[in-house]
């Protein structure tokens, strides 16, 4: 069966004053029909690129190559008209800050039914009380009288259940979600986090989250990418590696999380060092100069992600 | 815009200078369309009788008269209204022109914002007394042509302010938003752009029709507007300087509703500012 979503040798750099930055460096993985897919990795990792690439937001000094397939069509090289289409009805993002990505001066009601308007050629009249019965299926308490509210008038939590629900329009066969939890108190990202759970199984679409919190994704990943300096260190069954990780980066990152049951800890342990600037290591193994194991190996070659479907890794000398 | 203009407009009440510049702005205007029927007198009829004659109750001329006999009221009233229709027409249009014009330069940006910008700093930089006075050699004098001509003009600072917010609006989440739902760039300059610049654009409106007005008068007044038997506030006032040392009621008269026609509103254009909460400048 085809992926939903299949990324390969993406690469994405930025033209700066002083040079090219290379954000994403040669990223390839798959996100199967109704998979849900955790991307974890640090702020400046290239995450969130590799999506922006996918969905054509980024800068007009951005340069890609490689390939973005989508249902079988490339993304990359369409036209705007075409990525229209599929953006916001097949491929929908949800954003981080959901206080900053609604439009101030429309109604919510207003602002959904436009995407069906748009997308499914509603009538506005129907597209209106779509709009409310899906503000119903993400738990937003009287969906009626919030089609007529604008955002400034709803809480952080309750604007990211209306941008999920737009996301959630057109019944897509991808849903992004981009840190959807970052901007908001914790007890409300465990609730978004069980909404996102339960329309995964109400709808059944394949689910990208995106995030720097390894606890986020813990529960609800499939499968999990770490990524480090532009590229995927290691993609393995969410379980595997939290059970077992391959790649010193990412079992260095599980030590980093609190672990109410287990000792209690004097100092909460950190990674040592900073990740490298973009485009300063090319040669060498990017996680290098942190890593407890690296050898003179590690300095002049980069490892390539290798491995089985399940566990892949891209480490000269990983754990397992 | 429910929620906010309805909290603008409770801010717009409390502020009592902009409440009067309201009320008198509104009985100026009332004025201008009630006033011909109120006043037996025509604005266009010479009475005779009546020449250059002073303001006051015992005749019908309550402004007195020009130095033709025409009753001064009436055509005091109907200056005011060819003003205020001038300056509020001159004004939809470089909205219109302005808005439409800024955000498409704005949200495209690269070199079409360039080449645009580039073109409104051309049609800036002409001195606009010349251009009225070639206009008018070229294509002789008329109301048109002065429509034209301060229509030409007028919306290049619109276009301006709005560039300058929609490039600001173009950096915010919500249009990537927008363009990750899938919405097109008319749509998303037609219905999240343009919807969030209407703040500064309504108080820049409001505040171009005094000036356009005021424009309007100074070229009537140097006899390139509105010609006899036609008036407007600048010709009467134009009339009236010739008759400033014999007669100065039919300088005072008309020059004093311009100003209070300015006065109302530029202070009706800073009220409505403080109410939407505009940067200054």
């Amino acid at each position: 069966m085809a992926a939903t979503l299949s990324v390969e040798r993406l690469r994405v750099s930025f033209s700066h004053r002083t040079g090219s930055i290379e954000a994403v460096d040669r990223v390839s993985f798959e996100v199967a029909r109704s998979e849900c897919v955790g991307i974890v990795g640090e702020s400046g990792s290239g995450k969130t690129q590799i999506f922006m690439a996918a969905m054509g937001l980024l800068g007009r000094n951005a340069q890609v190559s490689g390939s973005v397939r989508f249902e079988g069509n490339e993304l990359l090289a369409a036209d705007a008209s075409t990525l229209n289409r599929v953006r916001g009805s097949k491929l929908t993002m949800i954003f981080q800050d959901p206080m900053t990505s609604l439009t101030p001066h429309l109604a919510i009601g207003t602002q959904l039914a436009e995407v069906a308007v748009a997308h499914l050629g509603m009538p506005w009249k129907d597209a209106r009380s779509f709009a409310g019965r899906m503000l119903e299926r993400v738990h937003v308490p009287e969906p009626q009288r919030r089609l007529n509210q604008y955002p400034h008038e709803l809480s952080g939590g309750m604007r990211q259940r209306v941008m999920i629900a737009m996301s959630l329009l057109c019944e897509p066969s991808l849903v992004i979600a981009d840190e959807p939890t970052t901007a908001l108190d914790v007890t409300i990202q465990a609730q978004i986090i069980e909404l996102l759970r339960a329309v995964r199984g109400e709808f059944g679409m394949a689910l990208v989250l995106i995030s720097h919190d390894l606890a986020v994704v813990a529960g609800l990943a499939d499968r999990i990418l770490v990524t480090y300096a532009g590229s995927v260190v290691e993609n393995a069954i969410a379980e595997e590696l939290f059970r077992q990780p391959r790649h010193p980066y990412t079992a260095d990152l599980l030590k980093c999380m609190p672990n109410i049951g287990g000792a209690r800890l004097a100092r909460l342990p950190t990674l040592a060092g900073q990740p490298p600037r973009p485009g300063e290591t090319l040669e060498a193994c990017p996680f290098a100069p942190r890593c407890s194991r690296a050898a003179d190996r590690c300095r002049i070659e980069r490892p390539q992600l290798t491995g089985s479907a399940a566990s892949q890794v891209a480490c000269h000398f990983p754990l397992t | 815009m429910g929620g906010l203009t309805g909290e603008a407009a409770r801010r717009l009440r409390s502020n009592p200078a902009a409440v009067v510049a309201v009320v008198v702005l509104s009985a100026i205007v009332v004025l201008t369309w009630l006033g011909p029927w109120i006043s037996p007198n025509n604005s266009q009829t010479l009475d005779w009788l009546h020449i250059a004659a002073r303001p006051g109750m015992q005749s019908s001329h309550w402004f007195g008269t020009d130095r033709l006999g025409r009753d001064l009221f009436v055509r005091t009233l109907a200056g005011t209204r060819v003003s205020i229709a001038i300056g509020l027409a001159a004004s939809v249009i470089s909205l219109l022109v302005g808005v439409s014009y800024g955000a498409i330069a704005g949200y495209i940006g690269g070199r079409t914002d360039h080449l645009m910008m580039r073109l409104i700093e051309i049609l800036s930089g002409l001195p606009l007394i010349f251009f009225v006075i070639f206009l008018t050699v070229i294509f002789g004098r008329g109301e048109y042509l002065l429509f034209f001509a301060i229509g030409a003009v007028g919306w290049l600072t619109m276009a301006r302010i709005v560039r300058g917010q929609t490039l600001s609006i173009r950096q915010r989440e919500f249009i990537e938003a927008a363009i990750a739902s899938g919405a097109g760039t008319g749509r998303i300059i037609a219905r999240h752009v343009v919807p969030n610049v209407i703040g500064p654009v309504i108080v820049f409106a409001t505040l171009t029709v005094p000036q356009i007005i005021l424009f309007e008068s100074f070229l009537s007044f140097l006899g390139l507007g509105i010609q006899e038997p036609g008036a407007s506030l600048g010709t009467l006032i134009a009339e009236g300087a010739a008759e400033m040392e014999a007669a100065p009621w039919i300088l005072l008269v008309p020059g004093s509703f311009l100003a209070l026609l300015l006065l109302c509103l530029n202070i009706f254009g800073d009220g409505l500012r403080d109410a939407l909460d505009v940067k200054d400048g």
